[in-house]
C-alpha cells in the first residue's frame, strides 16, 4: 500500500531515546489532527516497541534501532519498529502478558498494550537476525 | 522524572512528575524503597498527577512497590492518573489499585 507520507529514524538501542522516539513519533502523527487519547496511545505503543528493543535485543551492544511511521490512505498509521538483534525464539510466549525475560524492571505488558491501544499488531522475529514489530491505528477523522 | 515524597499519621505518599519511562523507572522505585524504609507507613499512595507519559516500565514501579509493601504489612494505592496513564492502568488490570475520590470515601464511610 503507497503511503502518503512516512518518516524513517535510526538511533543507538539507549534507553535515552526512548523518550526522543514517541517525541518524533506523535510530532509527525499531528498531521493527521489526532485526539488527544489517540495521540497517548500511539506515543504509548511507540514507547513499549522501542522499549522491548533496546531492553531485548542487544545484550552484548549498543545496536541500531529503526524506526518507521507510514500515512496509509484513509487516514491510516503504521508503526515499525526494527532491529538487526537477537530476535524472540517464542514470540507466542513472549505476547502472553506479564511474561518477560527482563527482569524486575519489566512488567510483560509491553506486547499487551501495543496490542490493546492498536487496531493491528504484528511480530515477526529471527533468532539472531531481530526482530520486526509491525502496528496499525486508523485515527478518527475529524472536522 | 521527578519524585517528591510527604509522611503524615501513617500514611505515606510519594508522588510522580514528569515521565514515568524505562529510563526513569529505576530511579522511581528506589525512591519509593527509601522513603517506606524511612517511614515504615500503613498506607502508601503512589501521586500520579503530576505524570506527563507513562508505560507499561510505571506498571512494573506499581508491582515492585506493591511487593515490597506487602512484605511490611502496608497497603498501596495509586491516586489522579492523567487520562493517558489511566488508559495503561486499565488496560494492564491495575485499576482496582486506584483510590477512589475524597468525597466518595467519605460518602462511604457515613453509610
Amino acid at each position: 500500500m503507497k503511503a502518503e507520507n512516512y518518516i524513517k529514524l535510526e538511533f543507538p538501542a539507549r534507553s535515552v531515546n526512548e523518550g526522543f522516539a514517541r517525541a518524533a513519533a506523535a510530532a509527525f502523527v499531528s498531521q493527521l489532527d489526532p485526539t488527544l487519547t489517540e495521540l497517548g496511545d500511539i506515543k504509548t505503543a511507540v514507547s513499549e516497541a522501542v522499549t522491548n528493543a533496546v531492553v531485548h535485543a542487544y545484550p552484548e551492544e549498543i545496536g541500531v534501532v529503526q524506526l518507521r511511521l507510514r500515512i496509509l490512505p484513509g487516514g491510516e498509521l503504521e508503526i515499525m519498529v526494527k532491529d538487526r538483534g537477537t530476535g524472540i525464539p517464542d514470540v507466542e510466549r513472549a505476547r502472553t502478558p506479564l511474561y518477560t525475560t527482563g527482569g524486575e524492571d519489566r512488567s510483560g505488558m509491553g506486547f499487551t498494550i501495543m496490542e490493546g491501544f492498536m487496531d493491528k499488531l504484528r511480530v515477526r522475529s529471527i533468532p539472531g537476525r531481530g526482530t520486526t514489530v509491525t502496528m496499525r491505528r486508523k485515527l478518527q477523522r475529524r472536522g | 522524572m521527578q519524585t517528591f515524597s510527604f509522611y503524615s499519621d501513617g500514611r505515606l505518599t510519594v508522588r510522580f512528575c514528569g515521565e514515568l519511562d524505562h529510563a526513569a523507572a529505576a530511579s522511581a522505585m528506589r525512591a519509593v524503597a527509601e522513603a517506606a524504609g524511612e517511614y515504615l507507613p500503613r498506607t502508601c499512595v503512589l501521586d500520579l498527577s503530576g505524570l506527563t507519559f507513562m508505560d507499561s516500565s510505571g506498571i512494573a514501579v506499581i508491582l515492585r512497590a506493591q511487593r515490597l509493601l506487602n512484605h511490611t504489612g502496608a497497603a498501596l494505592t495509586v491516586q489522579s492518573p492523567p487520562e493517558q496513564a489511566r488508559r495503561v492502568l486499565e488496560l494492564a488490570g491495575l485499576s482496582k489499585l486506584l483510590e477512589q475520590p475524597k468525597q466518595q470515601r467519605r460518602e462511604v464511610g457515613s453509610i
